[in-house]
């Protein structure tokens, strides 16, 4: 057995790491402190996580995790002090960062990596977890979507008594998930104009999970999440103990709902646009209120929540600005897409498409999504990143007009060349994958427009 | 003059992007003033005897190939028929695994194939992820290669004497240890790269729309030249990939 470093020392080490690292401009320093400290005591984060008085909240999803968990810090702000791993540094060594870096903290907020849920689950013992959606993401990375189903069953079997489902009933299976488990609370959507019968191309969990018959969908709101039903042996959506009624989507500007729990019914408005969204809100207050907050902390915390980390978030380019909406996987992008679109369907657009681990090195997933509606509307199309060239293919095989592609592989070179199609006052949409979307926020970032990262989550 | 292709389970093998190499067959032909038809054939639907010119079939997750796996194995024949017939097909990842004689999986047991491919899939400890860059042949004296990314657990092993799509020249390959990759019958091919295969491997949508048309017409029309300078493109970065990160054991 590895003699174990004393939890202190540790730390130090750990602390010193991140400075280390942000000095050498390596990065933020949100993962190397956790890094090293994973492995000098890989059990060090069970014990920093014991140590909040308020325990920890655990939110997972293979879409919105970053937003729920934004939207869930906003609400939850006036009543303690989180650690949030903000910045999306999402794996074990991440939330060990974020536990060194916010020492004085009362509560964990934590999004978790649909791969790392089970081991995070069973180190820092939530008392609280929510779990979003599953869809295909990243096959060369997390495997089957089924695959991941079953870990996340087995890891929510061997939760603690004490510690609360939060499951959204729409995706057939999370929302299965909560059929086992006492006390288990269930969200989802429910106004079915929203929802068409038809499923999307990206839609995944099609099949019953007991029969293996087509779901029917009396709605489906964003790819397979919706209001199902077999009608061959009768497994459906299960009842929702919270849920997002009268939903009125406003463009671009945001959306506005009924959330309705089982107590009372509270008229919410988002500053961000989508059906996504109006799912990740749903979330975030049925996380903070099993965590405590009221109603009004919900509502006022919702309506100031302006964007996380490069979703639909807006940054101011000089005289221009830059909507930045990450795109990382068939379903999400698609819901992305469907958005933009609805706000207007802009006439140029930056694509950025790289193949790092953490976009995925397989790039197949652009041809899932249905870029269609946005290449109705657009002119110029500036496509960049590592594999541009695939990007124009996709375009080019969508229909669109070849000669209406510009291939820019250098991600800088790319911006500057959308800015300078962009009129002064006006708003370039930049489509980036993880690492393009870092990427593209360093270049912003060393031009003076934008903050670092790791300032803005400190 | 009209093609048409049998697109077999698309609702349920379309894992890898499976509709790109649909829409590469849909364009190609379209640019070139070929009337081209797809047709979807799911559970239940027949593959009626000298319907399709070429057949396609795509990956799923174990879900989806175990749910389809039934209705294949009675379709068993006459996708075969329709391949000893002339008939062109193209077979990738799952969907190359359930046109061989049997997959055998990690506990032993044994699913029948359809027994199109002369060749077995056994389940392996580790699954083979990474880009991928073959040499094939498929015309004598015409050697091109192949950019795609592979995703399998599935060891395939050919029988003695099959003809394999092309030699690995990075990456796995058919068992990550043969220097082989895929399989070949005729008109018909099986084999393990995605990424869709086709838009960065356009001379292989030829080959293949070339088949379809021959099975059509009786033989193969001489096919007009496309500007492929941007499949080229991405063809040559795909294969630096398989260059700098194929995997290998």
């Amino acid at each position: 057995m590895r003699p174990r470093v004393p939890l202190i020392a540790g730390i130090a080490a750990a602390r010193a790491a991140a400075g280390l690292s942000r000095l050498v401009g390596a990065g933020g320093g949100t993962t190397v402190p956790g890094k090293l400290l994973a492995m000098l005591d890989p059990s060090a984060v069970d014990r920093l996580a014991a140590r909040l008085p308020l325990g920890s909240a655990l939110i997972s999803a293979t879409n919105g995790k970053t937003t729920t968990a934004a939207m869930t810090a906003e609400i939850l702000a006036s009543r303690a002090h989180l650690a949030h791993n903000r910045s999306g540094a999402n794996l074990v060594s991440g939330i060990a960062s974020t536990l060194l870096a916010e020492s004085g903290a009362e509560l964990g907020l934590f999004e978790v990596d649909e791969g790392a849920f089970p081991e995070v689950a069973q180190r820092v013992q939530p008392r609280a977890v929510c779990l979003g959606n599953l869809f295909r993401d990243q096959l060369d990375r997390y495997g089957e979507l089924e695959l991941i189903a079953e870990r996340w069953r087995s890891a929510v079997r061997e939760l603690p008594e004490s510690t609360v489902l939060l499951a959204n009933g729409d995706d057939p299976q999370v929302g299965d998930l909560a059929r086992e488990r006492p006390g288990a609370v269930v969200f989802g959507l429910d106004d079915p104009r929203h929802g068409p019968s038809q499923l999307t191309h990206a839609a995944d969990s099609k099949w019953c999970l007991v029969c293996g018959r087509p779901y029917r969908y009396a709605a489906a709101y964003v790819g397979h999440l919706g209001d199902y039903r077999c009608d061959n042996c009768g497994h459906a959506r299960p009842h929702l103990d919270v849920a997002a009624r009268n939903i009125e989507l406003d463009g671009l500007d945001g959306v506005a709902f009924d959330l309705v729990t089982r107590e009372a019914t509270r008229s919410i408005r988002l500053r961000v646009p989508g059906l996504y969204n109006v799912y990740n809100a749903v979330a975030a207050a049925t996380l903070s209120i099993t965590l405590g907050a009221t109603l009004d902390e919900v509502e006022a915390g919702l309506d100031r929540f302006s964007a996380a980390f490069g979703r639909f978030e807006r940054i101011e380019v000089g005289d221009k600005r830059l909507l930045v909406l990450l795109v990382k996987n068939p379903a999400g992008a698609n819901e992305a897409i469907r958005t933009l679109v609805t706000g207007g369907p802009p006439r140029l657009a930056v694509i950025a498409l790289n193949d790092e681990i953490a976009d995925g090195r397989d790039v197949s997933w652009i041809w899932d999504v249905d870029f269609e509606p946005l290449f109705d509307g657009l002119e110029r199309l500036v496509a960049t990143g590592e594999r541009a060239a695939e990007l124009a293919l996709r375009a080019k095989y969508g229909g669109f007009p070849a000669d209406a592609v510009e291939l820019e592989t250098d991600l800088g070179r790319a911006l500057d060349r959308g800015l300078a199609l962009t009129k002064p006052g006006g708003e370039l949409v930049v489509l980036p994958t993880y690492t393009a979307m870092l990427a593209l926020r360093k270049i912003v970032a060393e031009r003076g427009f934008v903050r670092p990262y790791w300032e803005r989550a400190a | 003059m009209k093609v048409v292709i049998g697109h077999l389970y698309p609702d349920y093998l379309n894992i890898y992007a499976d509709r790109g190499n649909i829409a590469v067959f849909e364009r190609r032909a379209a640019w070139r003033g070929i009337e081209l038809e797809v047709e979807e054939v799911g559970p239940g639907d027949e593959v009626r005897p000298g319907a399709h010119d070429l057949l396609y079939i795509g990956g799923g997750q174990d879900r989806e190939q175990a749910l389809i796996a039934p209705d294949l194995a009675a379709k068993g024949e006459s996708v075969k028929a329709a391949v000893e017939t002339g008939a062109a097909l193209l077979a990738v990842c799952g969907g190359y695994q359930l046109l061989g004689q049997f997959y055998r999986d990690r506990s032993g047991a044994e699913l029948p194939g359809v027994g199109l491919f002369p060749l077995h899939t056994v389940a392996g400890e580790r699954r083979m992820i990474g880009d991928v860059l073959l040499e094939c042949e498929l015309e004598p004296g015409a050697p091109r290669t192949l950019a795609g990314f592979e995703n399998h657990a599935g060891r395939t092993y050919l029988d003695k004497g099959a003809e394999p799509l092309g030699r690995v020249v990075a990456g796995f390959g058919n068992d990550g240890e043969s220097g082989f990759e895929g399989c070949r019958v005729g008109r018909a091919i099986g084999t393990y790269l995605h990424g869709p295969l086709l838009p960065r491997n356009p001379w292989l949508a030829d080959w293949l729309l070339a088949q379809a048309l021959a099975h059509r017409l009786g033989e193969a029309p001489g096919l007009e030249e496309l500007s492929d300078g941007l499949e080229g493109e991405a063809h040559a970065v795909s294969s630096a990939r398989a260059h700098e990160r194929g995997g290998r054991f």
